[in-house]
């Protein structure tokens, strides 16, 4: 039997552990989907239903592109929304459209079914062991916390670098010793290493400098492309930003952090709303109340969550006097448009900080 | 002491819940105010009002609770999140207490149905009976006689409905929430117009739910929203019975984007897919409904 080829969505940097858990874990090629491009939204929304979220069109078009270079696992995850039902559909997109190809879904109906994963695998590998698995994955979920730690960090300083793009070098060199590692004291020692390298990075900042958060849809926070490379743009314009979604919060700290969120805003909301939802608004007012210029929510269209968070984050900012933009992307956005309201939200913020 | 006045939008959750709330609050000797059909103004006011990408039945919840306003002590928005974790529903139903009670000062009378946690539709109601001030006892009491009664209600809702599947009319089933289905602005004119083309139209939603949920696994394995696969459980129940689907949805519902897709992929019979917006019009409709009817007829007259 010839090797199998597994691959999976993108998101951010997060195909750096992924695929370094995937390569140790299974006896089988592990295969990068090419990066997001327009042709990927194009592919994706020409397949997906009318009115559903951008994730999908975005998956959907990254599995199609992976199909064709011949990959034949594909991998999905789940969560609190639409998300959990996004792999019977698009198994059936892809089945229609002639592929032959094993999906493999990490969460069905709302749980994760470790036994049904454990067959899946074996049947790809029939040496994979469980065992092995356990361990690299809590290497992966290291990695994954210090990429996200190193990350928060870069967020709040690129804005200021003295030599444009010497923040996104240290970090690729970084990500790049990462999927190297042999075990979780060398890459500790990496983390150490990197990290101190990346401080020593000069900047200039500001001690006042304008200060904003980014909440919102996960997947669109997270992936570059598919918000515009917003944080980025923000970046440019001098602005310390503030993102509190990554993946180490979703899956480890999630359970706990909703809890005193929902405690934190209590005069605004009662129960957890799906997904991000609770998260963001209270996010909201921590953010009012700390000192930040500006938020931005930013989503992909009809994700019904944070559709419903989003009256009551007007409600929070109007009573605190903060600045709020809503950006709602999707396949047909363009970067202009985008670019447009961004400035003319910096220069509100810009001139409400000088009176 | 005046009556307590107790304000039920005739929207989303009056169309499940509608009878129980009725019966519960009369029984409990407070006055009921029930939001009048879905017109013209409250519409517009629940677009007003939402958010723009909003789904038009939230639109049109909120658009009633903005009429039961200053109208009544308290309006019922119950919060419902599971009945088990393959039981879920939208997460707009998780929202809406929320949303509810930030937008509007009338104050809310809420109670959370999480049965993964062991919060049921019981223990909430009563919470709400004592909340107002009668004993346990009374609520406990009103409580049972009112979701006996609605489930009476229900059943012989559902025996006319099967009782229509044995009509030698040609015959539609009409998937979608019963929200939709019986709103006066989005289900309504659609079904009385099949009606008036000589076709019977057959509810999804009133069909034993026990039965479609389990047979909803029959064409999908991994879907876990209550609601939709009570609905979708009707088509292999009923396939060979009726002539047509007709699947109703508003823009833009989430799951349905993702189960309708899925379900008519595997269907053989002849299907509609309608999507209502705010700024439809019924004329597009009709032309639609008219040729979707004029092919079902064909196909039949063919078979025959």
């Amino acid at each position: 039997m010839s090797k199998k080829t597994i691959s999976f969505p993108h998101m951010g940097n997060y195909s750096i552990p992924v695929s370094y858990l995937l390569q140790h874990i299974v006896n089988a090629n592990v295969m990068v989907a090419p990066k997001i491009t327009a042709r990927t939204i194009e592919l994706g929304t020409k397949y997906s239903p009318e009115f559903v979220c951008t994730p999908f069109k975005y998956t959907l078009g990254t599995f199609i592109e992976a199909l064709d270079l011949k990959a034949d696992v594909l991998i999905q995850a789940g969560g609190g929304c639409r998300y959990g039902y996004y792999s019977e559909l698009q198994n059936q997109i892809l089945e229609d459209l002639g592929y032959q190809f094993t999906y493999i879904n990490l969460v069905s109906q709302g749980k994760t079914d470790i036994k049904k994963i454990y067959h899946e695998f074996k049947k790809i590998d029939p040496k994979f062991h469980i065992g092995r698995a356990l361990y690299y994955l809590f290497i992966t979920s290291k990695m994954v916390k210090y990429m996200d730690r190193v990350d928060n960090y870069i967020r709040e300083n690129i804005g200021f670098e003295v030599q444009s793009g010497s923040f996104e070098s240290e970090n690729q060199k970084m990500l790049q010793a990462f999927s190297k590692t042999k075990g979780v004291f060398s890459l500790y020692r990496m983390y150490r290493k990197h990290f101190k390298k990346i401080k020593q990075i000069s900047i200039q900042k500001p001690d006042h400098c304008l200060k904003i958060g980014v909440i919102g849809e996960l997947y669109t926070l997270m992936e570059p492309f598919a918000n515009y490379n917003l944080e980025m743009t923000l970046a440019h314009y001098g602005i310390e930003v503030k993102r509190y979604t990554n993946a180490h919060y979703l899956l480890f700290e999630k359970k706990k952090e909703v809890k005193k969120y929902l405690k934190y805003a209590k005069e605004y909301i009662q129960y957890r709303m799906g997904a991000d939802a609770a998260d963001n608004i209270g996010r909201t007012k921590y953010l009012c109340t700390h000192g930040y210029d500006g938020i931005i929510h930013i989503k992909s269209s009809f994700c019904t969550p944070e559709i419903g968070a989003m009256p009551i984050i007007s409600k929070i900012c109007n009573a605190y006097d903060v600045p709020v933009i809503f950006f709602s992307f999707d396949a047909n956005t363009s970067q202009v448009g985008i670019e447009t309201r961004l400035e003319a939200f910096y220069d509100m913020i810009e001139m409400r900080r000088k009176k | 002491m005046d009556k307590v006045r107790i304000g039920i939008p005739r929207s989303i959750h009056y169309y499940y819940y509608g009878e129980l709330w009725k019966y519960f609050f009369e029984q409990l000797g407070c006055e009921v105010i029930i939001s009048p059909k879905t017109n013209y103004e409250i519409m517009e006011n629940g677009i007003r009002l939402a958010n723009d990408e909003m789904c038009l039945s939230m639109k049109n919840l909120i658009g009633h609770i903005f009429y039961l306003q200053g109208k009544c002590d308290f309006i019922m928005v119950p919060r419902i999140d599971n009945y088990g974790i393959q039981n879920q529903t939208c997460t707009n139903f998780l929202a809406i207490y929320d949303i509810a009670s930030n937008l509007f000062s009338t104050p809310i009378l809420n109670y959370n149905v999480d049965v993964a946690h062991h919060q049921t539709e019981e223990k909430g109601m009563i919470q709400i009976g004592e909340q107002l001030g009668f004993s346990k006892k009374q609520a406990t009491q009103a409580y049972h006689e009112a979701k006996t009664h609605a489930w009476q209600h229900k059943d012989r809702q559902i025996q006319k409905n099967i009782e229509r599947l044995k009509s030698n009319q040609q015959k539609v089933l009409m998937i979608g929430h019963p929200y939709n289905l019986y709103d006066e602005t989005i289900g309504k004119p659609i079904a009385s117009f099949l009606k008036k083309l000589g076709v019977e139209v057959i509810y999804s939603d009133l069909f034993y739910p026990n039965i479609t949920n389990r047979m909803s696994k029959q064409l999908s394995q991994e879907l876990y929203w209550k609601f939709n696969k009570e609905n979708i459980g009707v088509i292999p129940l009923v396939q060979d019975q009726v002539d047509g689907i007709l699947f109703l949805s508003t823009f833009p519902c989430g799951p349905d984007s993702l189960v309708n897709e899925l379900v008519m992929r595997k269907i053989h019979l002849p299907y509609l897919n309608l999507i209502l917006d705010d700024m439809d019009g019924m004329a597009g409709f009709e032309t639609r409904l008219e040729s979707f009817v004029d092919i079902i007829q064909e196909r039949k007259q063919k078979n025959v």
